[in-house]
């Protein structure tokens, strides 16, 4: 609806437009310029990934436009995808399959239903308290014992990170904070900030990176993409405390601790994936690879920013 | 035509559910006539298997399946309305009934051993064969799970040798290896409803034979083909 149109929004969607239209004309003048092969292919994974963030961004916007139910439904779309990423990439067994049912088609709708109905106390319980205990009962139910607890574990947190965590973005749309018309804008400051953070590590990364900070991890990560790109965001967080419940200390300190956490995130999947000598969740991005590789730095930071900001300004 | 897009509904089902994607290894996908040779695990493989194919060329695809899974009602309609596929009978009634019992929903091109054949079997084997080579005709491909049914593991059991005699008959015919990956967990075998764990299909090269190729060494390569689509 446009009469949710706020000017902040309006401020907000014309600088991600001007910073899309930026990085696609250096990409465009970086394709003329580049040289040796290993740079073409930089040059090339680079465009890729700008024309995936046009995409992705037109598609988060749209729905944000529609509605809090529209940005739901795209997160319980996101977290579906992510959780199919997920567990393709983990040993399922034969005797996971109903489990394995259960958790896509019942727990998970279930949890953006009580989204959708602003069911707070069991949308917080859901997948911690509920889907815990259910998950090894379903399995024992099977009669299967071999790998028992390592089934139920890796199901377990695969709903955990993929579902629950990811919920928490669009949970921020149903915080009341006093005197403050929020209109999406918590939610657009969060993914701004977290999904900025990852942008500019890799571009000081690319830029500057010599250092490694978790060679055996995850190989790309160096100490100047970090330091850059926590800086960077966090600068950027913290010149949209106006559109925040914060104030411009509290938009800073939140913002860090937001890009941090991000980096966690980040690090955390990567160690997944190196156990499991892939590269990637998926390819469904073009550029990216999959949807949880572009989700891992909002899975750890959406829940903490939602509990921060519901236990310090709501009411 | 409301066949067309009947499967083409069927297809883009198929392909969301498992989220296929075909991976073509030294294989043009647009090519004459071919018999898609795959691994065999589930009930959706050879839905899955056709709908990542250009779609241009899946209307001159035929499956090829076992008639005692597929000859009735609704599967009956969309084997032979919609996917166009060869209904074969199996090797024997009563090694079809020993099938049956033991895996009730077995389907897919069942084929001759002649090492066991059992007397009045072999007209049943001429049969099927005369069915396949009508069904390729001169502009047709064929999709068939040289298994005859449908495995559990990672790796396909051993091929039955039809696909050996369809070779004798239509040399001229690219035999084209495929795997099918994952699709034993979105659907396996015993169970009725599906998970969304994201499948992959891998064309690999068309089988370079020796004119002379003995079944054994046919069979042999045939199913090394498939096999070495795994790591890929």
């Amino acid at each position: 609806m446009i009469s949710r149109l706020d000017h902040q929004i309006l401020w907000i969607f014309a600088g991600l437009l001007g910073l899309l239209l930026v990085a696609s004309i250096a990409g465009f003048i970086l394709l003329r310029t580049a040289r040796s092969e290993g740079a073409k292919a930089t040059v090339k994974n680079l465009n890729a990934r700008i024309i995936a963030w046009w995409k992705m961004s037109g598609i988060f916007l749209l729905t944000l436009l529609m509605g809090p139910h529209g940005s739901i439904v795209l997160f319980a779309l996101i977290s579906f995808l992510a959780l199919r990423e997920y567990m393709t990439l983990i040993r399922t067994t034969r005797a996971d399959h109903n489990t394995l049912f259960w958790s896509f088609f019942v727990i998970t709708p279930l949890q953006y239903w009580l989204l959708y109905i602003s069911w707070y106390g069991f949308f917080v319980t859901l997948i911690p308290v509920y889907a815990f205990l259910f998950i090894p009962l379903r399995l024992v139910l099977e009669g299967e014992t071999a790998g028992f607890l390592d089934r139920a574990a890796r199901i377990h947190w695969g709903l955990m990170i993929s579902v629950y965590c990811i919920s928490y973005a669009p949970a921020l749309l149903i915080l009341h904070i006093p005197g403050y018309h929020q209109d999406a804008k918590l939610l657009l400051f969060l993914v701004i900030v977290v999904q900025l953070s990852d942008v500019f590590q890799y571009v000081w990364g690319k830029l500057l990176g010599k250092r490694k900070i978790a060679p055996h991890v995850s190989p790309n990560k160096t100490w100047e993409g970090f330091i850059g790109g926590i800086l960077t965001a966090t600068a950027i967080g913290g010149s949209l405390w106006w559109m925040t419940p914060f104030s411009r200390l509290q938009a800073l300190g939140m913002s860090l601790l937001l890009t941090l956490l991000g980096f966690a995130g980040g690090l955390t999947m990567s160690a997944i994936k190196r156990d499991r000598s892939v590269k990637d969740f998926g390819s469904m991005i073009e550029g990216h690879g999959g949807i949880l590789d572009r989700m891992d730095s909002v899975c750890f930071s959406a829940p903490i920013f939602f509990h921060l900001t519901r236990f310090f300004f709501e009411r | 035509m409301i066949r067309d897009w009947v499967a083409g509904l069927i297809a883009a089902f198929a392909r969301g559910l498992t989220g296929a994607t075909a991976q073509w290894v030294d294989c043009p996908p647009m090519a004459g006539q071919r018999v898609y040779f795959a691994n065999h695990t589930s009930h959706l493989d050879f839905v899955v298997l056709w709908s990542v194919l250009p779609q241009e060329i899946r209307s001159l695809v035929r499956p090829v399946a076992a008639k005692d899974y597929w000859a009735s009602g609704v599967r009956k309609h969309l084997a032979v309305n919609v996917f166009h596929a060869v209904l074969i009978e199996r090797r024997h009634q009563a090694a079809a009934k020993l099938d049956a019992q033991h895996d009730p929903d077995a389907h897919g091109a069942e084929q001759d051993q002649p090492a066991e054949q059992k007397p009045g079997e072999h007209s049943l084997i001429e049969h099927a064969m005369d069915d396949l080579l009508n069904a390729l005709g001169d502009k047709n491909s064929l999709i068939i799970f040289p298994e005859g049914t449908r495995g559990t593991g990672e790796l396909p059991g051993p091929f039955k040798s039809g696909i050996y005699h369809l070779w004798r008959h239509r040399p001229d015919v690219e035999f084209v290896p495929v795997y099918l990956a994952n699709l034993n967990r979105v659907l396996p075998k015993g169970e009725f409803l599906p998970v969304p764990i994201i499948s992959r299909v891998t064309f690999g090269p068309p089988l370079k034979l020796e004119p002379h190729e003995n079944k054994k060494s046919f069979v042999g390569k045939a199913y090394q083909a498939v096999c070495s689509l795994r790591e890929i």
